[in-house]
């Protein structure tokens, strides 16, 4: 590439031509000369991405081409990420989102160039710091960084970067200190008591919040002392001693029995003395008792219910508690002991939702309210609550699973965006795998009489040095090495070996559009032939097919599972099998290739079955894009220990199948027909 | 005269003498009814099987149960190349003759001992059916070998143990095995029990064992976040062995506990905080 800078109306052209801006009745003059000034290099990236973001949408290039030509001298290095992320918002949420995501981005590398070298990222200490929580005891917190440090007893919310200590350790320190104090705002009860009635006292709001803040902070502190006196030192260390005129709060706060009744009296006093802006501590986060007050009570509403149902359901299937029986039970404030059923003992027999509901409820509330006790009233019990619409998984469109997708022209990944659903397949007609098997019954039993020598059975070993039984042979010559004078061999024993195939075989059958007629035919003939080698092998093999209609409907066909035997079923299934839409193979790799690796064996085999390249509706997967997103699913199956193999019979497959599949593994068949006298044979030789 | 003696490599498959016969009473805290059930099972004849996670006491209870018991122990360690003949007994060739020796199972089963076959899962399946004939009502073992058939004296008592945390389906024990035995579940101890455990194992005082316990049950929350499985009670012996040495109680955890439960760095830093919050 030549040095030489490109001139604003070379740009302009390069511009125009990409993005076809003159049919738009956009000028690129702005962009082409803002980005006259750049580096050779980088003009040629803009121009680059530009094109392939113009690829997605021209909107899409030419929102790229304009911001790059504005921020790209200040991103240098950055620029590929940069766009990266625009693309990846633009997949998501579309075009204003990418906007908005570019422009964050700049700004973020902008502060970053300024942040010391000991700054700590949230992501960097994400994995540690969640994992440590979820040690804690109490309710599990979600972990998610955001602008300030909060919670609503739910989630955490910590700082995106953290830069005010010296070092890295203290930095990270500093993390772990704010998080602890959090989860203890969950854990020992700050949301208990409903602080307006303070709050409303102070002229400013966001002044008397911090102030309850602070005095939280030291209450929290001595309760994390009992239970975890070395975290206790270290928030310690970290802020230091308490100023003077706050010690004695500190001191009161710090006993044992203190609650957030005692924070908000301190809170009360403080007023009285004058409301100075509350000193500010690097570990102390913010709260907001509005918001997790509302989380609290919908929590509480929620587990009442599940507890309330799961207590009456015991009730009434326990005789001795005899209260289901009972319409005016008395409550439990009334007289305590009397038939009462015992939550202690009765949340072991809850199921574990409504156990863990209940020691969720004991965190918010110190004990299961009684109101929770009383039967849902005289007979039968209603499922009302509404709890459980939530939770079962109903009829949805929902899909299965989401998948990435790789795209070349980015190199990178396009997350979540293929929508899988996973289906069974339709039976067809039982008769057809019958006419089948009389049709090739010559076939077949000169099949499994191949197969079954392939066999695995015990094969016993001769001279092993140790054995469950004694080589005779072995046993002689050694006594005739011996009266010769020479040195005998140790290895006198027979030992047997299970020799096991251990393999498990997923076949992944095309079932695209273009497979209609005798290709599917063969497909099927060919899948009738191979369960009957198979059958004789013992392998353990799958069959599902997969077609599809855009990234949003991939489905997969489910003809037999591992599990499923060989069975009138399955046989119907197989004749089922019909040709559909189109061939989105990366997806099917992926989701195969997963199920694939759940099957406990040694080796694993993924058998394709297809009548051509991917491909799928509108020109985006058709081509190289299809091609190298497969090559890349292909490349992940490999990496788990998944051996592809391919059986074609696109007699134009030469071209790409190598780069997918390479060189030796995959076959092409020149004629459909052929397909199932040879289909058992490349199994022998590829399993063999 | 011969140079190198296959009698003596074979030996070290099939030690001579697997009974172990219990003088002083191996510590054991109980939790529950294990005692009676297990004491009742041996009075009956019915084998019986523990479950429980690693390091929870369920070795130290079948040594336990054997000298209370005052029967002979037999332990197999089952391993993924434990063969019948392993368990059952093999010929030797000793000089020039063939000589029969009594595998472990074998010679508890002639000696009327407990035989304890821990880790069974761990075993190849095809062992699992030779215990059959021993834990139904026929009460014998088949010596194909030699054609002989041990009828198991009263004494006699098989019992297994298996982790049904293992996550692999390869490690689960087939429904035909598992319904012939009595089985007694083994979980962590409550803390203030286990505290009294670590204390008394470990010879540290209570506050340290209070501590450890503590840190036990942090980690045991992060099994499924991180770990297999969190620190059994013998790990948190073993961190108090470490202390009671004279080791500062960071290090001996870490060394004790933190490092054999994970190698993964973000884990293994969690765990780091973890002991630096409770000590």
């Amino acid at each position: 590439m030549s040095e030489r800078k490109l001139f604003a109306h070379e740009l302009e052209a390069r511009l125009d031509e990409l993005l076809l801006l003159s049919l738009r009745q956009r000028s690129a003059a702005v962009p082409a000369a803002l980005l006259e000034a750049l580096p050779r290099e980088l003009q040629e990236r803009v121009l680059h991405w530009a094109g392939v973001a113009a690829q997605t949408s021209d909107d899409l290039g030419w929102l790229i081409a304009s911001l790059a030509a504005t921020q790209a001298a200040g991103l240098g290095e950055q620029l590929d990420d940069w766009v990266r992320a625009g693309l990846d918002a633009y997949d998501r949420s579309g075009l204003a989102a990418t906007r908005k995501a570019l422009n964050e981005f700049t700004a973020a590398s902008k502060a970053s160039a300024l942040r010391s070298q000991y700054s700590v990222a949230f992501g960097a200490i994400e994995g540690r710091l969640s994992r440590f929580l979820q040690a804690l005891d109490g309710r599990p917190l979600r972990l998610v960084s955001g602008t300030k440090a909060w919670t609503d007893t739910e989630t955490l919310w910590l700082p995106e970067r953290l830069d005010a200590a010296n070092d890295a350790a203290g930095n990270r320190r500093l993390y772990k200190a704010i998080a602890a104090l959090l989860w203890a705002q969950t854990r020992f009860g700050t949301f208990r008591l409903d602080p307006e009635p303070e709050l409303e006292q102070w002229p400013d709001r966001e002044r008397a919040l911090a102030w309850f803040a602070v005095f939280e902070a030291m209450r929290l502190e001595a309760c994390i002392a009992v239970e975890l006196p070395g975290l206790a030192l270290e928030i310690a260390g970290l802020r230091g001693p308490w100023p003077a005129e706050l010690a004695a709060a500190a001191a009161k706060l710090a006993r044992p029995d203190a609650t957030v009744a005692d924070s908000l009296a301190c809170m009360a006093a403080q007023r009285e003395i004058g409301v100075s802006p509350a000193p500010t501590l690097p570990h102390i986060g913010t709260l907001d008792p509005v918001a997790a007050r509302r989380v609290r009570a919908a929590r509480i509403t929620r587990e009442l219910a599940i507890v309330r149902r799961a207590l009456n359901v015991i009730a009434a299937t326990d005789t001795k508690a005899g209260a289901a029986e009972n319409s005016d039970y008395p409550p439990l404030a009334a007289e305590g002991e009397l038939q009462v059923p015992d939550p202690q003992a009765d949340l072991l027999a809850m199921p574990p939702a409504a156990r863990e509901a209940a020691k969720s409820l004991m965190q918010d509330l110190g004990e299961i309210p009684p109101e929770a006790l009383h039967p849902a009233g005289p007979g039968a019990w209603q499922p009302v609550d509404g709890v459980d619409e939530s939770i079962a998984p109903g009829v949805t469109t929902q899909p299965d699973a989401f998948y990435d997708e790789w795209d070349y022209r980015r190199a990178s990944w396009r997350r979540g965006w293929c929508h899988l659903y996973e289906m069974e397949a339709r039976s067809g007609d039982p008769e057809w795998v019958d006419e089948v098997r009389t049709r090739h019954a010559h076939l077949i039993r000169s099949i499994r009489r191949r197969f079954e020598a392939l066999r695995g059975e015990d094969k016993p070993q001769k001279r092993q040095f140790d054995g469950e039984e004694i080589d005779l042979d072995a046993q002689v010559e050694a006594r005739a090495d011996r009266k010769s004078g020479s040195e005998p061999s140790p290895r006198l024993f027979i030992h047997r070996r299970r020799i096991e195939r251990s393999l498990a075989v997923m076949f992944m059958v095309d079932m695209s559009g273009s497979t209609k007629g005798w290709v599917n035919d063969a497909e099927r003939e060919s899948l009738v032939l191979l369960c009957e080698a198979i059958e004789a092998l013992g392998d353990s093999y799958a069959i599902y097919g997969f077609s599809g209609w855009t990234r949003t409907h991939c489905d997969i066909y489910r003809i037999k599972r591992f599990g499923d035997r060989y069975d009138a079923e399955t046989r119907q299934r197989i004749a089922g099998i019909e040709a559909k839409d189109y061939t989105r193979m990366g997806v099917a790799v992926r989701h195969l290739s997963g199920l694939l690796m759940r099957q406990n064996t040694r080796h694993k085999l993924l058998v394709t079955l297809s009548d051509g390249r991917p491909d799928d509706y509108g020109d985006e997967y058709r081509g190289r894009y299809g091609i190298e997103d497969t090559r890349r699913a292909l490349l992940e199956a490999r990496e788990k220990g998944i051996r592809s193999y391919c059986v074609t019979i696109d007699r134009h497959g030469a071209d790409y199948l190598p780069q997918l599949y390479g060189p030796a593994h995959y076959s092409v068949i020149d004629d459909a027909k052929k397909l199932p006298q040879k289909i058992a044979e490349i199994y022998r030789k590829l399993t063999g | 005269m011969n140079t190198a003696n296959p009698a003596s490599r074979a030996d070290a498959h099939a030690p001579s003498t697997p009974l172990v016969h219990l003088s002083s009473e191996p510590y054991y805290h109980a939790t529950g009814d294990e005692l009676d059930v297990f004491a009742a099972a041996a009075k009956s004849g019915l084998p019986v099987m523990l479950k429980g996670p690693t390091g929870c006491g369920k070795t130290r209870f079948v040594e336990h149960m054997a000298w209370r018991l005052k029967r002979p122990l037999v332990t197999v360690a089952c391993h993924d190349d434990l063969t019948t003949a392993d368990l059952v007994g093999r010929y030797l060739i000793v000089g020039d003759e063939t000589v029969w020796m009594d595998g472990p199972l074998t010679a508890a089963v002639r000696a009327g001992a407990i035989c304890y076959l821990d880790e069974i899962v761990e075993a190849r399946k095809d062992t699992t059916v030779v215990i059959h004939p021993l834990t139904d009502s026929r009460r014998a073992l088949p010596v194909e070998k030699r054609g002989e058939y041990i009828s198991a004296p009263p004494d006699f008592m098989l019992v297994i143990s298996y982790n049904p945390g293992y996550q692999s389906v390869l490690k689960e024990m087939k429904p035909s095995t598992r319904q012939r035995f009595v089985a007694l579940d083994f979980d962590y101890p409550e803390a203030a029990t286990e505290a009294r455990i670590v204390a008394h194992e470990g010879g540290v005082d209570a506050d340290t064992a209070q501590k450890l316990v503590k840190l036990g049950g942090l980690t045991r929350k992060l099994k499924g976040a991180g770990l297999d499985e969190g620190a059994g009670t013998r790990l948190l012996v073993h961190a108090a062995q470490l202390i009671a040495s004279g080791m500062a109680p960071a290090i001996a955890c870490t060394a004790a506990i933190a490092r054999p439960l994970a190698d993964e760095t973000d884990t293994r830093d969690a765990l780091d905080d973890l002991i630096a919050a409770v000590f």
